[in-house]
């Protein structure tokens, strides 16, 4: 069934789909209309879940880390400073390997207080352990969403669906709404491996010290290093596994095949735009103009940004000139953190670093400013000419 | 009302293992050994940073029989919520849902989520053991830290602010159970955890733990400690069931009998009141006589 709605309402309809049995959330805009949409299908009876309507962020992920440790199937939805007010839980989520699903509708984060979109927050979260992946319509941000469970609890690590706020959320696009037979076959019911339990009585989380230690049988048990490096491991295998859930969604529905990276017209491209989010699809217009006036160019897409497809990103960049990595972040001090990944793929991959395309970082849509498709355009001409006036802030007004 | 539970009739069953990693003469060693008995096998119990994350043991042993989710600091009372939920999901509302924090895990940096909660009548129970400080970080103050003692941040003039009265706090929230315990007093906690757990929505128990190191008195004087507290009303067993206020146990008698200790035998055992003046030492017995006052008025809390 096709319907035309907002992308929050694509992300309720994959929650609802996917069977999920405990949502909290605390409102932020704007990720309001989601959860709204999520209370008015529980309320109706169209959706069997509990909602925890509780008094902060920090509680929303910390009913869903207490309901993930129980056994159940858990969400939660927020933005900006929703997000950092969790930070902490949403270490400890990954830690605790809850495959918990939290969508991020993207926004700037204070000071000063701005709600309008941009990608500081989610991207500020990235080295707690949870799998990130940008949805850049959506079509996408409803299957990425039911995709997400199935690799959150494959994984047992966590997911977070991030998408645009505002130029996503709150637009109306017409998609395909899965059918819940279908989705049942491609996502099962949830069986943790382990679930809070009387009748097998254990100790979560509970402090676990620097070397490795015996337990009352005689086998020695983890170390903390040891239980954060399977972290480790299992994030990098992850990019498998996001890869393998992809290919059985795409056999069930038709649709996917670009779970990593989405390259548009870069097979032949000297010069490619690195891009995440529904920035990517505005710059497949923006490379189309420059294609007619002769510019051999390209786009491509991010889609998994934790783990790190690196191996995908710097095959997919071998031959190209120049990069150009558009963000609507930064690591501030240094430079956008995409652009700092991109880097190191590249020098991890690239057979012959002689011949590594010159990388340069560009800023735009910061707090929502508005990124108008003849400003890209235009910055792009000039990067392709050889210099980008001014700081690589596009569209900025000093 | 049910017959009180004697010494006798306790469960003989242990859910807390010897040996556990408790400092010597601790109050929560008590309390968590007979609250468990209270509650029996079928429960889980939520647990944030504090002294019971120490006793439970550290990975891979633990000295608990129950099923426990340790969670973070501030976050415990939202975590038994998705515990609760999760339980109700599948259909196995019968196990217990169990909250127990440190007094700064409760009414410190732990109040936002518990108040969050009892709004929303939640169904699990929020044990509240009070050492009257921040006694796993090595004696700090905390918001139930009483006015006067020495902490290792208010380390010459003692703390100069009023103990934060959760009880009282949680009793304005309008939930069906709120209780006060101690732990020089088992039985009386046993019972009314039991009470606690037969009745809906959240239910709060604010147990006096008396700790030796943070208080500054012998390991094996935990039990007097404790006693001398509520024998000079000082501390005060009650509890306030669907509104309605009662002194419980020690207490009930206390007032019954119309005369209590005077409050400086319990303030002069504890080294951490050692600088307090006379005058002060006045003050807080003119306190703990005009609370009295109201309770023999029956005014209740």
């Amino acid at each position: 069934m096709h319907i035309i709605e907002t992308g929050n309402v694509a992300a309720a309809l994959g929650v609802q789909l996917a069977g999920v049995q405990v949502v909290a959330a605390y409102p932020i805009t704007p990720q309001t209309p989601l959860t709204e949409k999520l209370s008015e299908l529980i309320e109706a009876g169209e959706m069997d879940a509990r909602y925890v309507p509780v008094e902060s962020e920090h509680s929303a992920l910390a009913v869903c880390i207490g309901a993930s440790s129980a056994g159940a199937r858990a969400f939660t939805a927020t933005s900006a400073n929703g997000l950092l007010y969790m930070h902490e839980q949403v270490h400890w989520a990954a830690g605790a390997r809850l495959p918990i699903v939290m969508c991020v509708a993207n926004r700037a984060v204070g000071a000063p207080w701005n709600i309008w979109n941009d990608h500081q927050d989610s991207i500020s979260q990235r080295d707690t352990g949870w799998i990130q992946i940008y949805s850049c319509d959506h079509q996408q941000i409803i299957d990425d969403t039911l995709k997400a469970f199935r690799v959150a609890e494959t994984t047992s690590i966590p997911v977070m669906v991030c998408y645009d706020g505002y130029l996503l959320s709150h637009t109306y696009m017409p998609f395909a709404v899965p059918e819940q037979e279908m989705v049942a076959r491609f996502l099962p019911p949830f069986h943790p491996s382990y679930a809070l339990d009387p009748d097998a009585p254990a100790n979560l989380n509970t402090v676990t010290l620097p070397e490795i230690r015996m337990d009352v049988h005689g086998e020695m048990a983890h170390g903390y290093m040891e239980i954060r490096y399977l972290l480790q491991e299992d994030l990098r295998n992850a990019v498998q596994v996001v890869e393998e859930t992809d290919a059985a969604f795409q056999e069930l529905f038709g649709r996917g095949g670009v779970p990593l990276v989405e390259p548009y017209r870069c097979d032949d491209a000297e010069y490619v735009v690195v891009a995440m989010g529904s920035l990517t699809y505005q710059l497949w217009d923006v490379i189309d103009a420059l294609r007619t006036e002769g510019h051999k160019v390209g786009v491509l897409g991010v889609r998994l940004y934790r783990p790190f497809p690196d191996a995908a990103v710097a095959a997919a960049l071998q031959g190209a000139r120049g990069v150009f990595v558009m963000e609507k972040a930064l690591s501030y001090g240094y430079e956008g953190a995409l652009c700092s990944d991109l880097k190191s793929a590249l020098y991890d991959h690239l057979p012959d670093k002689s011949r590594a395309p010159f990388v340069k970082g560009l800023v735009a849509g910061i707090g929502g400013r508005e990124i108008k498709t003849v400003d890209l355009t235009d910055a792009l001409r000039s990067g392709l000419a050889g210099s980008i006036p001014g700081p690589g802030w596009i569209g900025i007004r000093l | 009302m049910t017959a009180r539970t004697t010494i006798l009739s306790l469960p003989r069953e242990e859910y807390v293992h010897p040996g556990n990693r408790a400092c010597t003469g601790c109050g929560l060693g008590i309390a968590y050994r007979i609250g468990l008995k209270a509650l029996g096998p079928d429960t889980i119990v939520i647990v944030p940073p504090s002294c019971l994350t120490v006793l439970q043991g550290l990975f891979p042993v633990a000295s608990t029989k129950l099923p426990s989710l340790n969670v973070t600091f501030a976050s415990t009372a939202a975590a038994a919520t998705g515990v609760l939920e999760a339980l109700k999901a599948q259909g196995r509302e019968h196990t217990k849902v169990v909250a127990w924090a440190g007094d700064g895990g409760t009414a410190d940096i732990g109040i936002q989520s518990l108040s969050g909660a009892c709004e929303r009548g939640d169904d699990f129970l929020f044990l509240c053991y009070d050492n009257e400080g921040y006694m796993n970080t090595g004696v700090q103050r905390s918001g139930t830290t009483p006015q006067g003692a020495i902490t290792a941040n208010t380390p010459l003039k003692g703390k100069m602010q009023q103990k934060k009265d959760v009880a009282a706090i949680m009793t304005a929230h309008g939930i069906d159970y709120v209780a006060t315990a101690s732990a020089a007093y088992p039985l009386d906690l046993y019972d009314k955890i039991r009470k606690a757990i037969s009745l809906k929505g959240v239910k709060y128990i604010h147990i006096h733990t008396p700790c030796p190191p943070g208080w500054g008195y012998d390991t094996r004087y935990t039990v007097k400690i404790g006693e001398l507290a509520v024998e000079t009303g000082y501390w005060d067993l009650y509890e306030v069931e669907k509104g309605e206020f009662r002194l419980t146990g020690a207490s009930a008698g206390t007032l019954k009998k119309g005369t209590r200790k005077p409050v400086k035998e319990y303030l002069q055992a504890q080294s951490r009141f050692r600088i307090m003046s006379p005058e002060q030492a006045t003050d807080v017995q003119a306190r703990v006589d005009a609370k009295w006052s109201t309770y023999a008025s029956g005014e209740g809390c």
